[in-house]
């Protein structure tokens, strides 16, 4: 589904403290599978999924989405791509404070210009799906963690993205609430989603839910089963 | 098409709510704005309506009045002294006036009695101006005394009250009979307090006013410019004044403006990341933070210049009384007529909502436009 040829990614390019985060990635996000990504920290985890992403451009390479190059397109189009076909679940939720958790559901469906009535009405199934439903109109700051988590990956699949992005969803969890997440997962899976995610958590890496994992370290794949 | 409304309409949405969520800081921001665009909006109205009001004024004055000097003092006009003007060549026209200086006592305020030549007044009755109908509350039907200066006490039924729209120069005004006035200030018949004149050719009211001395050289003629020049000076000091004004609060609106325009917050800055990251374009964002810019700035606009229109016409620019304090003893109050100028309200709108909108859409640009992935990293 997504495809990495000879990926390069330096911050700071040119200057003193040049530093290559990304060196030379060769990887194929399989379609329907969950891929984990694991590895020290400061290894590259995260700029690889900025990469996977579209959230951020690689500095050499390619990246093909469906077999069509998507690396030299202008930012316009990379954010209808991000929009259309990944939904994203950050380590740190990235919910806007203020508001409703139905009002944060939408938000990434604003600039489709669906009708808000059909919107609300996806959202609240979405939210009642995670037993988030009696929440609704709470605003997101006087929610525990796991139930921001659960708003975070309710917006993440408001536009019915076909790939899922994930950066350590459950560094900000306990026990019992990673599992309720991996539960999730395994729901998600099985509806036939691409799923990426990186985690330093075992318990996500090696459970059964996960079908690849790619270890990473010092900008470089070292292991992939 | 439908698509198209429907994000405008979700934008404008998501914008109220955002305002909403800062309730604080708005309500502040909008406060601030709308105060500074009153003061803007005040001065520019008061000054302009001055100007106006001005013109009006000097567009009644003769062009020359001719005052009779009698040892260094001002003298009635005696009879027969108008006809000797008669033979001065370029004089087209010329009447004797009628006019004293009364001090009221009872309000200390002085007024300008005057018996008009164009306006049928019926003895014992006079016309007053609405500062007299103001300050010894009088109405139409009511009588007043006057004691002149010899001390008999005259009584008069006042038959109407002067329009406002002119009150610069009719709000102290009394007028009254020929025969009433005469009485009151003891002027024998023939005599009048100075001669109004007017002269065709405006290039020779200078030399008309030297022949006027020769051939009477008891005269003092006073021109049209002069007149014009005081009031220039009257005005220029009170726009000077409001110039002052005008000037500190564009120095504010800058100050306000530049403030909004480096100050992105943090929690700003982080909410354009995340929208960015879930999928809007750098262009919705700014078209977000565009509505909420201009819903503010138009508020404050419209609220402000309401405001000022309030404050300048209805409440006689009271804030600014007491800059103005120079003024008010010769007018014990000063109404101007509302005016409002469209080219003046449109250089309002640009001089405030559009700074404001540019340096609130500045900063925005720049967050907007940098890469979406920095959400990624808390
Ligand atoms: N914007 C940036 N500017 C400079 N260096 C950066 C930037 N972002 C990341 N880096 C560096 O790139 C390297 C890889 O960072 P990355 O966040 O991808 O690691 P990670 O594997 O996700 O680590 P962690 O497990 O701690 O999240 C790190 O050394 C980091 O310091
Ligand atoms: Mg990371």
């Amino acid at each position: 589904m997504l495809e990495l040829t000879n990926i390069r990614k330096a911050f700071n390019q040119g200057r003193h403290n040049e530093y290559w985060a990304l060196d030379g990635i060769e990887l194929a996000i399989p379609e329907k599978q969950v891929t984990a990504l694991r590895g020290p920290s400061g290894s590259g985890k995260t700029t690889l999924l900025t990469i996977l992403g579209c959230l951020a451009r690689p500095t050499e390479g390619r990246v093909r989405l469906k077999g069509e190059d998507i690396s030299g397109l202008p930012e316009r189009f990379l954010t209808e791509i991000r929009r259309q076909t990944f939904g994203f679940i950050f380590q740190q939720f990235n919910l806007v404070r203020g508001m409703s958790a139905i009002d944060n559901v939408i938000l990434s469906a604003y600039p489709t210009g669906r009708p808000r009535k059909d919107l609300l009405l996806k959202a609240e199934s979405l939210l009642a799906g995670v037993d988030l439903g009696h929440r609704r109109d709470a605003k997101v700051e006087w929610l525990s963690g796991g139930e921001q988590q659960r708003v975070a990956i309710c917006r993440a699949l408001i536009n019915d993205p076909e790939l899922l992005i994930a950066d350590e969803p459950t560094a900000n969890l306990d026990t019992r609430l990673s599992k309720e997440f991996l539960a999730i997962l395994e729901r998600l899976a099985d509806s036939g989603r691409t799923i990426v995610l990186t985690s330093h958590d075992p318990m996500v890496v090696e459970s059964d839910v996960v079908d690849f994992i790619v270890s990473l370290r010092d900008g470089k794949i070292v292991d992939e089963k | 098409m439908n698509t198209w409304i429907e994000k405008q309409r979700h934008l404008i949405d998501f914008t109220l709510a955002s305002l909403a969520r800062r309730k604080g800081k708005n309500l502040g921001l909008l406060f601030i704005y709308t105060l500074l665009v009153f003061v803007l909006a005040s001065v520019a109205l008061y000054t302009h309506a001055l100007r106006t009001e001005a013109q009006k004024v000097l567009a009644g004055t003769p062009e020359i009045v001719l005052q009779r000097l009698v040892a260094g003092r001002h003298d009635l006009i005696p009879p027969g002294y108008i006809e000797q003007i008669g033979r001065i060549r370029g004089v087209q026209k010329k009447e004797g006036r009628l006019w004293g200086y009364y001090y009221d006592s009872v309000v200390k305020a002085n007024y300008t009695f005057m018996a008009p030549r164009d306006l049928k007044i019926e003895r014992g009755e006079i016309i007053v101006g609405p500062a007299l109908e103001r300050s010894r509350g009088l109405a139409a039907g009511n009588g007043i005394s006057f004691r002149s200066y010899s001390g008999e006490l005259h009584t008069f039924i006042i038959a109407d009250v002067l329009p406002q729209n002119s009150e610069l120069v009719s709000a102290d005004l009394v007028l009254m009979h020929e025969a009433d006035f005469r009485a009151f200030f003891k002027y024998p018949e023939g005599h009048f307090t100075d001669v109004a004149m007017s002269v065709a050719n405006p290039q020779e009211i200078k030399n008309v006013a030297i022949k006027l001395m020769d051939s009477l050289p008891d005269s003092r003629p006073i021109l049209r410019d002069e007149v014009l020049r005081t009031y220039a000076s009257i005005f220029d000091w009170r726009e000077g004044i409001m110039l002052a004004l005008l000037s500190a609060a564009i120095l504010a609106f800058g100050i306000f403006a530049w403030e909004k325009a480096a100050g992105l917050s943090a929690e700003e800055k982080r909410e354009i990341g995340i929208l960015k990251a879930i999928g809007w374009e750098t262009g919705d964002v700014i078209k977000m933070k565009f509505w909420e810019g201009l819903l503010i700035s138009l508020t404050a606009f419209f609220a402000g210049y309401v405001a000022a229109y309030l404050h300048v016409f209805h409440f006689d620019a009271i804030l600014f009384e007491s800059v103005l304090k120079g003024w008010a003893v010769l007018y014990p109050r000063f109404t101007l007529p509302p005016h409002i100028d469209g080219l003046q309200v449109a250089t309002l709108f640009f001089f405030t909502v559009f700074p404001y909108t540019a340096a609130v859409l500045v900063p925005i640009w720049r967050a907007a436009t940098t890469d979406p992935d920095t959400v990624m990293r808390g």
